[in-house]
C-alpha cells in the first residue's frame, strides 16, 4: 500500500518537476515569477490536441509541434510583456504584475475563442494498468514518467554541458557581469524563455493526456509553483526535489487523511517550508545589503 | 432611483471598500497581496453566520466578520510578511485557496460549495456609501500621514527604510491588519447584499480582479483605486454584449499599464483641496486666454 502510494506520488510529481523547472528557470535569471506560465502549459496541451485531432499526425510529432509552439510564445509574451520592463529595470513587482496580466489575458481569450469546454485527447497508449504482484503501474503513468525523465536530462544537459547553459548560468549569478563578459542579456533571456516554453509544452501535452483540456488547466501550475517554491526559486535541482516532495506529500494526504484536504497539505507543507527556510530547500537567501 | 441603479452603486460602494485596504497594502507598502478573496471570504461568512444563527443585529455581524477577518490576518502575516515578494504572493493565494478549501469541507457550518442560501439583506445603499465614504476618508489621511509615508517608504526601498530606523515590519503588519480589516468588512456587506453565498464566489478570479483594479486606478493613488473601483464595477454592466471579452481586456490592459504606464489611470494624483484649486486656476487660466484671443478677434 505504502509502495504504492510512493508510485503514485512519484508519477505526480515527475509532472511537478517538468513544470517546476521553468518556473525556476525564468526566475534564476530574471528574480520574478512567471505566473504566465501556466497559460503557456494550458496552449501547449491545446497545440498538442489540436495536432493530433485535427491534424491526425502521430504522437511524436505532436509533442514536436507543441514544443516548438509553446517555445515561440514564450519568447513573444517576453518580448510584450517583460522586455519593456526589464529595458528601463522596472521594479519587480510590475514584472508579477505584467505576468498575471498576460495570464488573464491568455486564459480568458482562449474561453472566447476555442470555448470553455473540456476536450479529452485521444488514448495514445493502452489503459490497461501493468501489475506486479499487487502494484498496479498505470502505462501511461509509465510514459509520462519516462518522458518527463527525457526531458529533464536533456535540460540537464543543456544548462550544465554546453556554452549557451554556461552563459545562462552566468547570467543567473549576475547579469550585469555576465553582460560585461560578453554574454548577451537578451539572447540569455529569449533561450531561458525557450526552454521553459519547451517545458511547458511538454507538460501541457502530458497534463492533457492524463487529465483532460481546459483553459483555465493553467491553474494546475499553481502545483508546480509550490513545488519550486518549497525547493528553493531559482534552483532547478531544487524545483525537482521540492516537486517530488510535494506529489508524495499529496498522494499521502489523499490517500491517509482526505482527499478533500489534498491541497491543504500542499499549501501547508509550503507555508511550513518558507518560514523555517525563507529561501527554500535549496534556494539561496540573497542578502540585501544598505 | 431604480433599483437596477442601486445595485451597481452597492456593488461599486462594496468594492471600494475591498480595494481601499488593498491599495494601502499593495501600491502603498509595497506588498503583493495576491489573496485577497481568502478575507473577503471569511469576512462574508463570519457576519453570515452571526446573522443567521446568533441573529445580532447587523452592526454587530458586520463588525464580527471584519474583526475576524482582521485578527487572521495577524497569525498569517508573522510568517509571512518577512517573505519577498514572490513568496508572499504566493503565500497569500495559498492562503486565498486554503480558506475557500476549509469553507467548502466544513458543510455542518458552512453548506460546504452549495453555500448557505436565505441571507437577509440587510444591506442598503446608504449604509455602504457611508461606510466607504468614512473609509476612503481615513485611508486617504493614513497615507498621507507620517506612518502612510513611512510605508511609501518601505515599498521604495525596504532596506533604506529599516536604517533610518523605520519598523518595517510593523508597518507593513498595520497595513495587513487594515487590508483585512476592510475585506471582512466589505464580504459582510456583499453576502447580506446578494443574499447568498457559496466559496466559488470567492476563486482566484475575485483576487485577480480586486488587484487589477488597484493597478488600474494607479498603485499610488487611493483616489485612483476609489475611482477604478466604480468603473470597472459599472463597466461590465454598460458593455453586457461585450462580458465575454471584459477580462481579456482586463488582462490587456494590465499588460499596457505596465509596460507603457505603470502609475496607472491617476498616477499619484490625489483628490485634494490644493489639487481641485490647481485644476480650477489650470481651467481659470485657459478660459481667460481664450477670453483675450477673441478680444484680439
Amino acid at each position: 500500500m505504502i509502495l504504492q502510494q510512493i508510485i503514485n506520488g512519484l508519477s505526480i510529481g515527475a509532472v511537478y518537476a517538468l513544470l517546476a523547472v521553468g518556473y525556476s528557470l525564468v526566475y534564476s535569471v530574471l528574480n520574478f515569477s512567471n505566473f504566465a506560465h501556466g497559460e503557456v502549459l494550458m496552449l501547449g496541451s491545446y497545440i498538442g490536441f489540436f495536432s493530433l485531432t485535427q491534424l491526425g499526425v502521430p504522437f511524436v510529432v505532436a509533442i514536436v509541434l507543441s514544443v516548438v509552439g509553446t517555445g515561440v510564445i514564450a519568447i513573444v509574451l517576453e518580448r510584450i510583456g517583460y522586455r519593456p520592463l526589464r529595458l528601463r529595470s522596472a521594479p519587480l513587482l510590475y514584472f508579477m504584475i505584467s505576468a498575471m496580466g498576460l495570464s488573464i489575458f491568455l486564459q480568458n481569450l482562449t474561453i472566447v475563442t476555442i470555448g470553455p469546454n473540456f476536450r479529452t485527447y485521444p488514448d495514445i497508449i493502452s489503459t490497461a494498468p501493468i501489475t506486479i504482484g499487487d502494484l498496479y503501474i498505470g502505462r501511461l503513468d509509465l510514459m509520462i514518467f519516462g518522458i518527463t525523465l527525457l526531458s529533464l536530462l536533456l535540460l540537464t544537459w543543456f544548462i550544465y554541458g554546453t556554452k549557451m547553459g554556461s552563459g545562462i548560468r552566468a547570467a543567473s549569478y549576475n547579469m550585469r557581469v555576465a553582460s560585461l563578459m560578453g554574454i548577451n542579456p537578451d539572447l540569455v533571456v529569449a533561450i531561458v524563455f525557450l526552454l521553459a516554453g519547451a517545458t511547458a509544452g511538454v507538460g501541457g501535452m502530458l497534463f492533457g493526456m492524463k487529465y483532460t483540456v481546459y483553459p483555465w488547466m493553467g491553474t494546475l501550475t499553481i502545483k508546480a509553483f509550490i513545488a519550486a517554491v518549497v525547493g528553493g526559486l531559482g534552483s532547478l535541482p531544487g524545483a525537482v526535489i521540492g516537486a517530488f516532495l510535494l506529489g508524495i506529500t499529496e498522494t499521502f494526504a489523499a490517500a491517509y487523511v482526505s482527499s478533500a484536504f489534498r491541497d491543504l497539505f500542499s499549501f501547508a507543507l509550503m507555508i511550513l517550508i518558507i518560514v523555517i527556510r525563507p529561501g527554500g530547500l535549496m534556494g539561496v537567501v540573497s542578502q540585501e545589503k544598505a | 432611483m431604480s433599483p437596477y441603479l442601486q445595485g451597481i452603486l452597492i456593488l461599486a460602494g462594496i468594492n471600494v471598500l475591498a480595494v481601499l485596504g488593498l491599495s494601502l497594502l499593495t501600491g502603498f507598502t509595497g506588498s503583493f497581496c495576491f489573496g485577497q478573496a481568502g478575507f473577503l471570504t471569511i469576512g462574508a461568512y463570519v457576519a453570515t453566520l452571526l446573522t443567521m444563527e446568533l441573529h445580532v443585529p447587523f452592526a454587530v455581524a458586520l463588525l464580527g466578520g471584519a474583526l475576524f477577518s482582521a485578527l487572521v490576518s495577524i497569525p498569517l502575516g508573522l510568517p509571512t510578511l518577512k517573505l519577498k515578494g514572490d513568496y508572499f504572493a504566493i503565500a497569500t493565494l495559498g492562503f486565498a485557496e486554503a480558506t475557500r478549501l476549509i469553507v467548502e469541507n466544513l458543510e455542518k457550518i458552512t453548506g460546504g460549495s452549495r453555500g448557505i442560501p436565505g441571507i437577509p439583506t440587510k444591506t442598503s445603499l446608504p449604509i455602504v456609501l457611508v461606510l466607504a465614504v468614512v473609509a476612503s476618508i481615513c485611508i486617504r489621511f493614513y497615507v498621507v500621514s507620517r506612518h502612510g509615508r513611512n510605508c511609501v517608504a518601505i515599498r521604495e526601498d525596504e532596506t533604506a527604510a529599516q536604517a533610518i530606523g523605520i519598523n518595517t515590519f510593523r508597518y507593513k503588519q498595520i497595513s495587513f491588519f487594515i487590508n483585512a480589516a476592510l475585506a471582512g468588512l466589505a464580504g459582510g456587506l456583499l453576502s447580506h447584499y446578494v443574499g447568498f453565498i457559496q466559496p466559488a464566489m470567492f476563486g482566484i478570479q475575485k483576487s485577480t480582479e480586486l488587484i487589477v483594479m488597484v493597478i488600474f486606478g494607479g498603485m499610488h493613488s487611493v483616489t485612483g483605486a476609489i475611482l477604478a473601483a466604480i468603473i470597472l464595477t459599472a463597466l461590465p454592466e454598460v458593455l453586457r454584449a461585450a462580458a465575454a471579452w471584459r477580462l481579456v481586456a482586463y488582462g490587456a490592459v494590465v499588460v499596457l499599464i505596465m509596460v507603457t504606464r505603470p502609475q496607472g489611470l491617476l498616477g499619484n494624483w490625489e483628490l485634494s483641496r490644493e489639487s481641485l484649486m490647481a485644476i480650477w486656476n489650470g481651467l481659470k487660466s485657459r478660459f481667460s486666454k481664450k477670453a483675450v484671443g477673441v478680444d484680439h478677434g
